[in-house]
């Protein structure tokens, strides 16, 4: 029985590891959304001056008033969805089983550029690890947006 | 050997039952923790974790015959309410729950208990022994406050006219054209006042009171949490939860350092028809003046002098005062008596700034008035000094009440940890 837990929790140990070499055999493909350095750089302080106060340095958010932006469906979801809650704002929205006081303001006086760099930081930064937004989809999201 | 037993047993167990009994009333000995329940307190008082609730435990309150009970915020397993039975050495048992609804109000005063939702506020019948006699049937004395999610928590207390005080918090940060966009100006004559941003009375024992049954006794306050009726002035006191986000607002007026620093949370002791000024000015404690804020022409300088009630103390800025409780108890020296303890949640609008709170301050009082400096008197909710630092706190310490005994209860939101503090000193 023991010995049983023991190779269970071998392998149970070993599989992340195993997780994290599929990618990087993955990654030799070019990929279309790569993050930039500079995106980061940018991104972040973007993030400092207009996020940081609600959704914390660490991105961890505040228990029943801003939302977390670590591993959400939200965050690393889809882009378009999210680009929108920076444009639109949101409000009264449940996030993953849980509620949030706070109101969202929309952030449309970022340029796209802005927009593009502090999400592209915000999926790359807290744990995250996602595809980076380019400013492109950014325009696209607003020209719908005007419709 | 079982007969042995057995009768060693049988009077041990008589013991045990009328000890349980006998709990109901102020047990004779409470016994700290070893470590006071992780608290740093005064020299002679000891803390122990009366029980571990599990779940956003909100206000709490203490009959006279020492039952507690706990509101939740969000309902566990169907309950919105928890009933506490202490046991005669101060821990607690959950004996049971009711109410079917999330809120943060509870109180009690002769003979009836008082719970809100986010909406409205109940009261349930109390027996003599302080337990509850309709859990499933309680009187909705008022319904239909507004709730926009943001300050969306209704406080409750009772004066000694029959009286139940509401707090309607504002929904909104400073009544901006758009909420909480930077450089969006505050909308004139402010809407939002005329349903929240202040304190409502009603009456305690009327059924169904909408808005046009009460009066909105105290108007310009952003959100209220915590507040008491202090017996010594007969007068009502609140804790007001002061503005956000000055610097990310408006960052050409002010810097981060002082976003963090400003505003004030002020204690207001309010008479009818009092107005505290929210939105149009905040308190800046470093120079004791009321400033206009920037939503409506505000820079940080101008003062606005005439019109509105100053505050009976100020405190640090954004460390959330979610419970206020005068204490009329004996058990505590002398100079806690009809002093005010405050419990400060803690912050999280004064990043990138170090956040802070996190404990329960005592605020010393004279004849009825905030006299000489407060001081922090229960602390390490979070759990370490870094902890409160970056906000991750284990535990953020919300409601406070006083049990029969003098023995002061506070409630935590984040784990729903119960502590007791005592005094033990002879």
């Amino acid at each position: 029985m023991k010995h049983t837990l023991l190779i269970a929790s071998l392998v149970l140990l070993s599989l992340p590891t195993l997780a994290q070499k599929k990618p990087a055999t993955t990654a030799k493909k070019p990929v279309a959304s790569a993050v930039s350095a500079t995106a980061l750089t940018s991104g972040k302080k973007v993030y400092t001056q207009n996020c940081l106060t609600c959704h914390m340095a660490d991105g961890g958010g505040v228990q029943n008033m801003n939302p977390p932006l670590s591993k959400t469906s939200y965050v690393l979801g889809d882009k378009t969805r999210l680009i929108n809650v920076l444009l639109n704002g949101m409000e009264d929205q449940e996030i993953d089983g849980e509620s949030y006081q706070n109101v969202m303001p929309a952030h449309d006086f970022l340029t796209d550029q802005q927009i593009a760099d502090v999400l592209t930081y915000v999926r790359n930064s807290f744990g995250n690890k996602a595809s980076a937004v380019q400013v492109g989809e950014v325009k696209t999201a607003r020209a719908a947006k005007k419709k | 050997m079982k007969n042995t037993l057995t009768r060693l047993l049988l009077p041990t167990a008589a013991v045990a039952g009328s000890l349980a009994l006998y709990a109901l009333t102020p047990p004779a000995r409470v016994v700290p923790d070893a470590d006071n329940a992780g608290l740093k307190l005064p020299a002679g008082f000891g803390a122990l974790v009366a029980a571990e609730t599990g779940a956003r435990a909100r206000h709490l309150t203490v009959t006279p015959q020492g039952v507690v009970y706990v509101k939740l915020s969000r309902v566990k397993d169907g309950k919105g309410i928890l009933t506490l039975h202490p046991t005669s050495t101060g821990k607690a048992t959950i004996a049971g729950g009711f109410g079917g609804y999330g809120g943060t109000g509870m109180y009690n005063k002769d003979g009836y208990l008082y719970a809100s939702s986010d909406e409205d506020v109940y009261r349930y019948k109390l027996d003599n022994k302080g337990e509850v006699t309709n859990p499933t049937q309680p009187e909705k004395i008022i319904t239909g406050l507004i709730n926009r999610k943001q300050h969306e928590s209704k406080s409750v207390v009772l004066d000694n006219s029959g009286n139940i005080y509401v707090n309607v918090g504002a929904y909104s940060n400073s009544c901006q054209e758009r909420d909480r966009r930077p450089g969006s100006m505050g909308m004139p004559n402010c809407p939002v006042l005329d349903s929240a941003g202040g304190i409502w009375q009603f009456k305690a024992n009327k059924l169904n009171q909408k808005y046009g049954d009460g009066l909105r006794y105290a108007t310009g306050l952003r959100n209220v949490v915590g507040l008491d009726w202090n017996q010594q002035d007969n007068k009502l006191f609140v804790m007001q939860h002061g503005r956000d986000q000055l610097h990310t607002l408006f960052p050409d007026k002010y810097t981060e350092k002082e976003s963090a620093q400003f505003p004030a949370e002020c204690m207001y002791a309010l008479d009818k028809g009092d107005n505290a000024g929210w939105p149009y000015i905040y308190y800046n404690q470093e120079v004791n003046k009321k400033m206009m804020a920037p939503e409506y022409g505000g820079d940080g300088k101008k003062t606005v002098d005439d019109k509105y009630i100053d505050p009976a103390a100020a405190y640090p800025a954004h460390m959330a005062p979610n419970g206020l409780l005068f204490y009329t108890g004996s058990m505590f020296p002398e100079k806690y008596k009809n002093g005010a303890f405050i419990a400060f949640h803690g912050s999280w609008n004064r990043a990138p700034e170090p956040q802070k709170g996190y404990f329960v301050v005592f605020q010393p009082f004279k004849n009825g008035k905030p006299s000489g400096n407060w001081e922090v008197f229960a602390d390490n909710f979070a759990g370490s000094p870094e902890k409160a630092a970056s906000g991750r706190a284990d535990h953020r310490p919300c409601g406070l009440a006083q049990g029969p005994d003098g023995s002061l209860y506070v409630s935590d939101d984040v784990k729903g940890t119960i502590y007791r503090i005592v005094y033990n000193k002879k």
